[in-house]
């Protein structure tokens, strides 16, 4: 099975600051790490090779240093990265980072499965998988919470929603995003990180991906972040109580009478 | 696909909601975001923007009533077999050869599981951009463009995202958000059937079974008039039961907090905030919850908010209509004896 981890670098914290004169976020200076969520995509892969066979290949696209995050990768257990770098790619919406990922997948060749993250913790949207299987052509399967059966051609996948789960059967290729309870992700081990220091990480620019120019990039994408604030605190008279237990009690109570009344 | 001005202006009017269905009803989110349809449609200078509500599912047929009571001007209705279970191959088929049809000027879907894996594809599918689970939506004046407003970050940063060169304008919106107008039964609205295409249905996806939770899901906290919330304080699974006994005196529904979801003493989907649920109830009870702003997003436009901590700088006392400075163990059960009587 040759399978893809797509893995996204962000930032280690979602504290953000935002430059009071350029309204933009400021990124410098933050430290980062593999998107959370990704990491049990990751080990999802790695699990499907020991049983099936085949390689796990990380596909990250991002600024040079994102390279750091595929190393992890190769620490924790996954075969070699592929480094999507280049400056005409930065400021993609998820319509034109899915692009780019999916380009990326068909240059690696004959892949057989795709799994994601559930989203990103900065960008926060959970589009980029659909993105990919939409432009890819491929099935999807969101929000996968338990692989029920694994075979080289078809998986059988449990799948979450607000009101139950269902079962699904989905031939491959395909794509998937997976949640948090699939799996139990491994942490590297000395073998891994030194090999992980060895292993050269292949590194493709938009000319390489033969991307169309009109669909990367900021001028490629059709979403446009106009401005960025920090949310307002609510700006309200709070009644404090602080006697003892029974007379707050009562005196909440009163209140609370009140509202449920009106 | 880039648009001109004029191609943009000649072809597209409407806004659509994508309706949803569960267990045979409509979808709340679906109504609410009829509600504010209305508004972005009134606004629209060109005086002739419908809403539109396209329903689709195997037993929908009946349904369109409820949606031109509440604002629909039209609803187009597919109804197959095929629809039953959510097969997101199918449904994104069907929805994008329906937009390339009618081409609406926006497009909004509950971010709900399936709005969040239905809309992506069709915007991939049809070239356009999509904002995800937008806290706020409205028209700017000047140049009629869709102002889509969401946080992002884990809720530290509110961004505002126009879509100036493709058509229609695509969101997610969360549940909860914005509110449903009044039913009014007198309304009525144009009814058109689309079907699905044989080719559509031919997919390499197949969902085989699906199983419903029932009374213990979201649901009864969406509707829940007040929420009585346990956090990190009530320090066990056993802490939860003065929640449940508060609740359960006020006929409320037990909220919970992320922290005290992954340490395992409550399951999932009592989960309030970011990656949990909005919502909106009269009276949002607090008990032992810090409010990091994870969780206040999903919490924050309750109508009355009330806190109780220890600690009274914790950043929820700042939020709360009351504050109560004290012990859980020794409040909530004050308060749960004077509802009972
Ligand atoms: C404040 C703000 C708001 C934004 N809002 C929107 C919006 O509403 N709509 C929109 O189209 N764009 C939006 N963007 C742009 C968007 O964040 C970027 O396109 C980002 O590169 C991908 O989106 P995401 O972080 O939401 O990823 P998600 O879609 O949440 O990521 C899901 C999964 O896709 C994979 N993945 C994602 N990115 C990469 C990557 N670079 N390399 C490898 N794998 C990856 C990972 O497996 C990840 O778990 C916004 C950006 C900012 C700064
Ligand atoms: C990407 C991301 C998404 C997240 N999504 C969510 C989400 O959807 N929902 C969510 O809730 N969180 C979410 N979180 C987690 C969030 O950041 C907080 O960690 C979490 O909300 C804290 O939960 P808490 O208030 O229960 O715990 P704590 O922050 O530990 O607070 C416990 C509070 O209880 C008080 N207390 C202790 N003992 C007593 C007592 N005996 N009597 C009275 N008060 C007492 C303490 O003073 C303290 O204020 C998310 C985080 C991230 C990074």
């Amino acid at each position: 099975m040759k399978i893809v981890v797509c893995v996204k670098q962000v930032p280690a914290t979602t504290e953000v600051s935002i430059d009071p004169e350029t309204k933009r976020l400021i990124r410098e200076g933050v430290s980062i790490e593999m998107n959370p969520f990704d990491t049990y995509a990751l080990e999802q892969g790695i699990l499907l090779r020991e049983k099936h066979g085949g390689e796990v290949i990380v596909l990250s696209m991002g600024p040079a240093r994102a390279e750091l995050t595929i190393r992890e990768s190769i620490a924790c257990g996954a075969d070699r990265g592929v480094l999507l770098n280049g400056r005409p790619l930065g400021g993609s919406d998820t319509y034109a980072t899915s692009y780019i990922l999916s380009q990326g997948i068909k240059k690696i060749g004959d892949v057989d499965l795709v799994i994601c993250g559930k989203q990103a913790v900065d960008g926060d949207t959970a589009q980029v998988g659909p993105g990919m299987a939409a432009h890819l052509g491929w099935p999807q399967v969101t929000y996968v919470s338990r692989f029920v059966e694994s075979g080289p051609l078809e998986l059988k996948l449990e799948r979450m929603h607000e009101n139950g789960s269902d079962i699904s059967l989905v031939k491959l290729p395909a794509v998937l995003t997976v949640l948090k309870d699939v799996n139990i992700p491994r942490i590297p081990t000395l073998k891994g990180r030194l090999n992980s220091r060895k292993v050269d990480i292949t590194i493709w620019d938009e000319k390489d991906l033969e991307t169309d120019p009109e669909k990367i990039g900021l001028g490629g994408s059709p979403t446009r972040v106009v401005s960025t604030r920090k949310p307002d605190a609510r700006d309200k008279h709070t009644i404090v109580l602080n006697g003892s237990a029974s007379n707050s009690a009562r005196e909440l109570v009163q209140i609370l009478k009140s509202r449920i009344e009106l | 696909m880039k648009l001109t001005d004029t191609e943009i202006a000649d072809n597209y009017n409407d806004v659509w909601v994508l309706g949803e269905v569960v267990d045979g009803q409509i979808h709340k989110v679906t109504l609410e975001l009829l509600g504010v349809a209305r508004k972005l449609a009134d606004k629209r200078a060109s005086g002739n923007s419908k809403v539109v509500c396209l329903l689709m599912g195997n037993k929908v047929n009946g349904l369109e009533k409820n949606l031109f009571y509440q604002s629909a001007d039209r609803v187009i209705m597919v109804e197959d077999e095929s629809l039953k279970y959510f097969n997101d191959l199918i449904y994104a088929a069907v929805v994008s050869r329906l937009i390339k049809k009618y081409k609406p000027e926006i497009v909004i879907s509950g971010a709900t599981s399936k709005g969040r894996s239905l809309m992506p594809l069709v915007a991939v599918q049809i070239e356009t951009g999509l904002t995800a689970d937008c806290t706020g939506l409205d028209i700017d004046e000047e140049s009629g463009l869709l102002l889509q407003t969401r946080p992002a970050y884990g809720g530290n940063i509110i961004a505002t995202i126009k879509c100036e060169n493709h058509r229609p304008q695509m969101s997610t919106v969360r549940q909860g958000v914005f509110k449903a107008v009044e039913a009014d039964n007198s309304r009525t609205g144009e009814l058109i059937r689309e079907g699905v295409l044989e080719e559509e249905k031919q997919t390499r996806f197949t969902v085989l079974s699906e199983e419903s939770y029932g009374e213990d899901s979201k649901i009864s906290l969406h509707d829940a008039n007040i929420i009585v919330t346990g956090g990190r304080g009530v320090k066990s699974p056993e802490g939860f039961k003065i929640i449940h006994a508060l609740a359960e005196s006020v006929r409320g529904a037990v909220g919970a907090t992320r922290a005290t979801i992954d340490s395992g003493w409550i399951s999932y989907s009592h989960q309030v905030g970011q990656t949990g649920l909005t919502v909106q109830p009269k009276v949002y009870i607090a008990c032992g919850v810090s409010g990091q702003i994870q969780h206040l997003v999903g919490m924050q436009s309750s109508d009355f908010i009330i806190a109780i901590n220890k600690d009274p700088d914790a950043p929820i006392m700042q939020l709360a209509d009351v504050a109560i400075v004290g012990d859980l163990f020794e409040v909530v059960p004050e308060i749960t004896k004077l509802m009972s009587n």
